[in-house]
This record gives structure tokens, C-alpha cells and sequence, in this order.
């Protein structure tokens, strides 16, 4: 799955590679049947979560494009959850699509600012636009609730009517999301569309020259990359049951770009390997010890030097 | 090049291994299992890291104080302590208590310092049916119009102090007329609109109010705007920003020219160390003071200062008091905490005594009825001192007012009261 070279995957990362699958494989479909319920939340945060940094990984990882205000679709279309289910008593279908919509909508206007710029200009207006959003979400008290967010959205069992409920049923509703979202944006990246971005991030003055229309290209990748997050985004707020400013930070930004990276950018697999081990370490660390910022700032460091591809490029050659 | 090449691959493989084995290191950590008998777990959620790290320190170190006096025992059973940072993010807030309840089986939880954590925790608190204690979240709708059966709260509510300090800067300060200036968000609007109610019912009028960011950096802008025809300008901040504003509005020639008065936390302990002639005159009103002349208060705050080396904090002597109040429902039911509901019975039922901030009781909303202190701040023997002048005893949430005809009042806001 992971970017084919030139003389194909060595046999030691296939066989790493086919551990992590069966690994993640085993973990997201049996692991909730023998771990507690809390294990369950977290596992249930590191699979939507992992939606939200496989999002990013179009943009950032398959098309090149750094962007630092990606939380913001996330965050937006939770937001959009939590005003239509409580303050307009919406039910669970227009809940959902208000908020993949508003995201996506969101993207889309967004992409239109941003789409022509790359490098270190695309990263500094998505961040502005980012922390606008934020700025909104914390002063717009009237809608957004300010500081204090919104509490009081349903759980997503009672508002679907699921004839089931409790974290293990929620759980697994968001595997089937995840899986969907995995499957769609697998092909995505698969696809001559996907190749095009690929051929953008490497030599977009070619690509021009080949005919093909980079701006519209680059736009559809961040709307594309816009509605997947707005995704996480719904699942996230019927996740917590609330919303809050941070949802949207530059913090909850820097730390999605940190899974791509750490995970491996432009894999899909990785991006979700990075989530699963951001996720575990912040929550196992921080149980152990009051000092796990700085443990967690050295597991960066070693993963930056020994691993620069990323947890699932591990022993891949190192290419440029 | 080849040897480079093996080298590196070793290396890798080696790395690889490592990650797998932390792997199944992880998920063998999550199999096992809790043992369902021991000691009594406490869960504790504060911020130790991130911008609130320091008043997250300040309330820890107030219980560990209290469970070391305690001796880490109460009702004749063993007290674990399971703490958890919470960063001052909701989203982290609730995670860590779903750990300390769904994994850790804690009996009860405490504590937490941010509104917006309070009210993201409130729900699930109300799920789980697990009985919280706040020590320090102050949102006045926590123990109002949002209030939860399963949260006690023994802190306070932020226009609870205001209420009284209204009344009194009309009536024995003499003010009337007043500009605010106050961080913008929950706290600010809270405490600002309760000091409005009461002073305005006087017949006093707020004639500015003024909003500043709680990322504030410069208050140049502001000090520039303030109104300097008022009887006296009524300050909210805290941490950074009320240094910051002291030492500004001195600069500026105010002080001096407008008297300062305003909210507890802007001289709290916390801070006060910090500040220097500026601060002196500064009348605020809270619960609490460390200069609190009492035999209780007394013991508190040098014990304090012994293990700790600096002055006693609101936030420290918020958990202190919470923590008494944990303790003493606990020795109540003879350590028998199993049984949540009964569990919640005692904590409300609770009257603990000798408590630094001196006495209080919880009215039937989970909030404590409890003394107001409007306290100077003076300079006694080379230290900054939050001096009491006048003790209003007996302060309610709701004031004076009838509780169910203030509930059907709005909650303050930003725009609940605009400036008259």
C-alpha cells in the first residue's frame, strides 16, 4: 500500500509491513471485545482521529501542500453538530449532513484563498485562516458558546436510534466509517487524479507543461482532504458529547501535521499509525509520570533521526 | 557504501523490534486486570503542563498537603491518590476521566480548573453517576441553571463574591460611579455582572465596561480608553495578565488618581509575591486570604509555607477545603464508599470544621454558603498581604435574592448588562 519504488518494497519492510496491517487489523477489530471500556474510548479517538490525519495526508503527503489550519474543517463541522443537535434540536440525519456540508463548504471557500500559493506561503495562510476560525469560535459566544463550547450533544446511538448503545457499539459504528473513509480515499489516491497530485508535489512546472490544470487540481485535493476531515469532525463531537475552541487551535493542528510525519507521509497507513502512537503515548505517559511532555519530546526526536520516513517506512531505504 | 548500507539495516531491524516489543509491552499493560478490593482511588484532574500548569501545581500541592496531614488514610482505609494532567483542554479532561473511571474504578474524582472543563466533565460525571468534587471551577451555572446531581462543589461561584463586594463598594467604599475592566470569557463576565447587580441596585452605575483578551499582551490600548472621571475602576485578571495590569495602570499615572479595586484573583497569593508598590490600596473581595487571621488559617498557611516554601493560594486552600470535605465524607460512611449514591449523600451531608477559609455548609443547589472577605492589600513586615477589613458572613450564590426567581434571570453575560 505504501508508495511503490522503482525496484519495489525490500523484503524486510514487506514483512514489517505486513505485521503492522495484521497488527492494526487485529487491534481495531478484536482488541474492543477484550480491553475495557476506556481502552475502547482510545481506541475509538486513535480510529477517528486517524481519519482526520489520513485527510491530511492527501494534502499534505500526496499533493505536497503543508497545511497548518487543518483542524479547522474538523473542528467547524463538529461545531456545525453540536449547534443544529442542540440549539436547533436537529435530528441525526440533519445533523450529519449539516456538518459534512458545512465543512466541506468551508474547504471550498477556503480552497479558493489558498490554492494558488505553495511552500511556506500555503502553511502561513492556512494557519491566518485556521486561527481566524478559532478566534470566531471563541468570541461568536452567542453561537459557538465561547470558552465554554457547547455541551449536551446526544450520544450518537440514541440520535440515529440505534437499537444498540454504550462505547463498544460506538466504537464500531466508527470502524465502519473509518473503513469507508479508507477504502474511498485508497482509491482516490490510486487514481489518475491521485497520480496528478503525486506529479504535482514533485514537478509542478512539468505537469503544467503536460497540460494538466495544477490550480484546479490543488483545489480539489483540499476540498477533497476538507470533507474527509468534516467527517471526523461529526464523529468526534458525538464522540465527546461537546465541543470547545481547542477542537480548532493551532495545537490541534501542529498535532495532526505531527502524525503524518511521524506516521509517514503519503502512505494513508501511516498517518493512522501515527495517530494510534501519538494517541497511546500522550495517554499512557501521562499516567505514569508528570515528566511525559519531555519523554514524549524525546520519542520525537529519536522517531525524526532514526525513522525519517516515518513508522511505516521503518527499514525502507532511505530516499530523498 | 555496502557496510554503510548493512548498518543501517541492522540499525533498522533493531528499531523495528523495539517498536514491536513496546507494542506488546502496551497491550499486555491493558489485559490486566484491577483488583476490586484495596484502597480508597481518588481521582485528581488538573493542568501540570501548558499555560495553567502552575495554578494546576498550586491546588495539587493543597491536597497533597491535606493527604499527608491525613496520613493517606480516612474512614480506617488507605487513600490512593491517581492524578491526571489535564492540560486545560476539555477534550483532555474528559479523556482523563474516562480513565480514572472506566480504568482506574476510582470511588470518587476531584478537581479541574477551567470553566469549559467543568462543563465538558458535567455530563459524563452525570452518565457515569460518579460523585466529583470541584474545588475551584467557579462557572456560576454549574450549581444553577446547569446544575448536576453528582457535583459537589466546594469553591465557590465566580459573581458569589461580587455580589457582596457590590453592595459594599456602594455603600461603605462610597463609590459611585465605576469603570470594568476584565478578561473576556465566562469568569470576566460573571463576576463582573454580579458586581454590577448589586452595586447598580445601590444606585451606583457602571458607566464602562471593557473586555480584554485573555491572551492580552500590552494594555496600553485600554489604559488609554479608561475613563478618568470615575470614582474607581474594577480590575478582573490573573496569573501573567494581573501583573501585567498592575504595573501598567501604575505607569500610566492612574494609580493614585482612580482607586483600583476588583476581583480576588487579581491579588490572589498566586501573584502577589510578584507584585510590588503598585499593588498596595488594591481592595478586592474572595472567599479566602492568607492573611486571614484565624487559628486555622494560621496552622494552614504555615504548614503550607513549610513543605512548600511560598505563600498559600486561593487555589491551594480551594483544595485544601475540597479535600477536607472529601475526607470527612468518607470517615462518615466508616470507608464504606462503594455505594456511589450513598457516597453522594455523605459528601452533601458533610460539615467538616477547622477549615482555613473558615466556616462553611453547601446550600441545596451543591454550592457553599460561606464568608465573603474584603481584603487590602498592605505591606506587613516587608510582605505583600491580602489584609481583611470587613468579613460579610454567610454569602449564598443567589445573594439575597429568592434562588428560584434568580434562576429565571439569565445567566451573565457579555451582554446581559451593558454599561449605563
Amino acid at each position: 500500500m505504501g508508495e511503490p519504488d522503482r525496484r519495489g518494497p525490500s523484503r524486510a519492510i514487506a514483512g514489517w509491513r505486513t505485521g503492522v496491517i495484521v497488527a492494526l487489523a487485529a487491534a481495531f477489530l478484536a482488541g474492543p471485545l477484550a480491553l475495557d471500556s476506556y481502552w475502547v474510548g482510545l481506541l475509538t479517538q486513535i480510529v477517528i482521529l486517524g481519519i482526520l490525519a489520513m485527510s491530511l495526508d492527501i494534502l499534505l503527503g500526496y499533493t505536497g501542500l503543508p497545511s497548518l489550519g487543518h483542524a479547522a474543517f474538523f473542528g467547524v463541522a463538529a461545531y456545525a453538530v453540536a449547534v443544529l443537535s442542540t440549539t436547533y434540536r436537529a435530528g441525526f440525519g440533519a445533523s450529519v449532513a449539516g456538518g459534512i456540508a458545512i465543512g466541506t463548504a468551508l474547504a471550498a471557500a477556503f480552497g479558493l484563498m489558498v490554492s494558488h500559493v505553495r511552500d511556506v506561503y500555503f502553511l502561513m495562510i492556512t494557519l491566518a485562516l485556521g486561527m481566524v476560525l478559532w478566534g470566531l469560535s471563541y468570541r461568536w459566544i452567542p453561537v459557538t458558546g465561547g470558552d465554554n463550547g457547547i455541551s449536551g450533544i446526544p450520544t450518537l446511538e440514541a440520535h440515529a436510534g440505534l437499537p444498540v448503545a454504550g462505547p463498544l457499539a460506538f466504537y464500531y459504528v466508527t470502524l465502519v466509517v473509518f473503513a469507508a473513509c479508507a477504502v474511498l480515499m485508497w482509491r482516490l489516491v490510486r487514481s489518475p487524479f491521485g497520480l496528478t497530485l503525486r506529479g504535482i508535489r514533485e514537478n509542478e512546472a512539468r505537469m503544467r507543461s503536460l497540460g494538466f490544470n495544477t490550480w484546479l487540481h490543488c483545489y480539489l485535493s483540499f476540498v477533497i482532504a476538507g470533507a474527509f476531515a468534516s467527517v471526523a469532525g461529526v464523529m468526534w463531537a458525538y464522540y465527546n458529547g461537546f465541543v470547545s475552541p481547542t477542537y480548532l487551535d493551532l495545537a490541534a493542528s501542529s498535532e495532526l501535521f505531527l502524525m503524518v510525519t511521524l506516521g509517514g507521509p503519503a502512505t494513508l497507513v501511516g498517518p493512522v499509525l501515527g495517530a494510534g502512537a501519538i494517541v497511546l503515548l500522550k495517554n499512557v505517559m501521562s499516567a505514569y509520570t508528570a515528566r511525559w511532555l519531555l519523554i514524549l519530546g524525546i520519542v520525537y526526536i529519536v522517531a525524526i533521526l532514526a525513522a525519517p520516513q516515518g513508522i511505516w517506512n521503518l527499514g525502507g531505504r532511505r530516499s530523498g | 557504501m555496502a557496510s554503510g548500507f548493512n548498518r543501517t539495516r541492522t540499525h533498522m531491524k533493531h528499531l523495528r523490534i523495539l517498536v514491536a516489543s513496546l507494542a506488546i509491552v502496551i497491550a499486555g499493560g491493558l489485559l490486566t486486570a484491577q483488583a476490586p478490593e484495596g484502597p480508597i482511588r481518588i481521582g485528581f484532574i488538573v493542568p501540570l503542563s501548558g499555560p495553567f500548569a502552575q495554578n494546576g501545581r498550586d491546588i495539587l500541592n493543597g491536597f497533597l498537603l491535606l493527604l499527608d496531614e491525613a496520613g493517606y488514610r480516612a474512614g480506617g482505609r488507605r487513600i490512593q491518590l491517581i492524578i491526571e494532567d489535564d492540560e486545560a483542554i476539555p477534550a483532555v479532561s474528559l479523556t482523563k476521566a474516562r480513565k480514572l473511571v472506566e480504568s482506574d474504578r476510582v470511588h470518587l474524582m476531584a478537581g479541574t480548573l477551567l470553566a469549559s472543563s467543568g462543563y465538558a466533565l458535567a455530563p459524563y460525571v452525570e452518565a457515569q453517576q460518579i460523585p466529583m468534587v470541584f474545588p475551584v471551577v467557579s462557572s456560576d451555572d454549574l450549581t444553577q441553571r446547569r446544575r448536576s446531581k453528582w457535583i459537589i462543589r466546594t469553591g465557590w461561584t465566580s459573581s458569589q463574591p461580587n455580589h457582596a463586594f457590590g453592595e459594599y463598594a456602594y455603600r461603605t467604599l462610597g463609590y459611585r460611579t465605576i469603570a470594568t475592566i476584565a478578561l473576556d470569557y465566562a469568569f470576566g463576565w460573571e463576576s463582573v455582572g454580579g458586581f454590577q447587580r448589586t452595586f447598580e441596585a445601590e444606585g451606583g452605575r457602571v458607566v464602562q465596561k471593557m473586555w480584554t483578551p485573555v491572551s492580552v499582551h500590552d494594555f496600553a490600548p485600554y489604559l488609554a480608553q479608561i475613563s478618568r472621571d470615575v470614582d474607581a475602576v474594577y480590575a478582573l485578571f490573573l496569573g501573567r495578565t494581573a501583573l501585567q495590569f498592575m504595573r501598567q495602570y501604575a505607569e500610566y499615572g492612574l494609580k493614585g488618581r482612580v482607586p483600583l479595586i476588583g476581583s480576588g484573583t487579581t491579588t490572589d497569593e498566586h501573584v502577589l509575591p510578584f507584585m510590588g508598590e503598585e499593588a498596595i490600596g488594591v481592595v478586592t473581595s474572595l472567599q479566602y486570604s492568607a492573611a486571614l487571621d484565624t487559628p486555622d488559617n494560621r496552622r494552614f498557611t504555615e504548614a503550607y509555607r513549610r513543605r512548600y516554601n511560598k505563600l498559600a493560594s486561593y487555589y491551594a486552600e480551594s483544595m485544601y477545603t475540597g479535600g477536607t470535605w472529601v475526607l470527612a465524607a468518607i470517615d462518615a460512611l466508616g470507608g464504606r464508599v462503594e455505594d456511589r449514591g450513598r457516597l453522594l449523600e455523605a459528601l452533601r451531608a458533610a460539615r467538616p470544621t477547622g477549615l482555613p477559609r473558615g466556616p462553611i455548609e453547601l446550600d441545596e443547589y451543591g454550592n457553599p454558603v460561606q464568608n465573603i472577605y474584603i481584603r487590602r492589600v498592605e505591606r506587613v513586615n516587608g510582605e505583600l498581604q491580602n489584609t481583611v477589613v470587613a468579613t460579610i458572613p454567610r454569602v449564598s450564590q443567589f445573594w439575597r435574592f429568592n434562588p428560584a426567581e434568580y434562576l429565571r434571570q439569565p445567566l451573565y453575560s457579555r451582554r446581559v448588562v451593558p454599561a449605563s
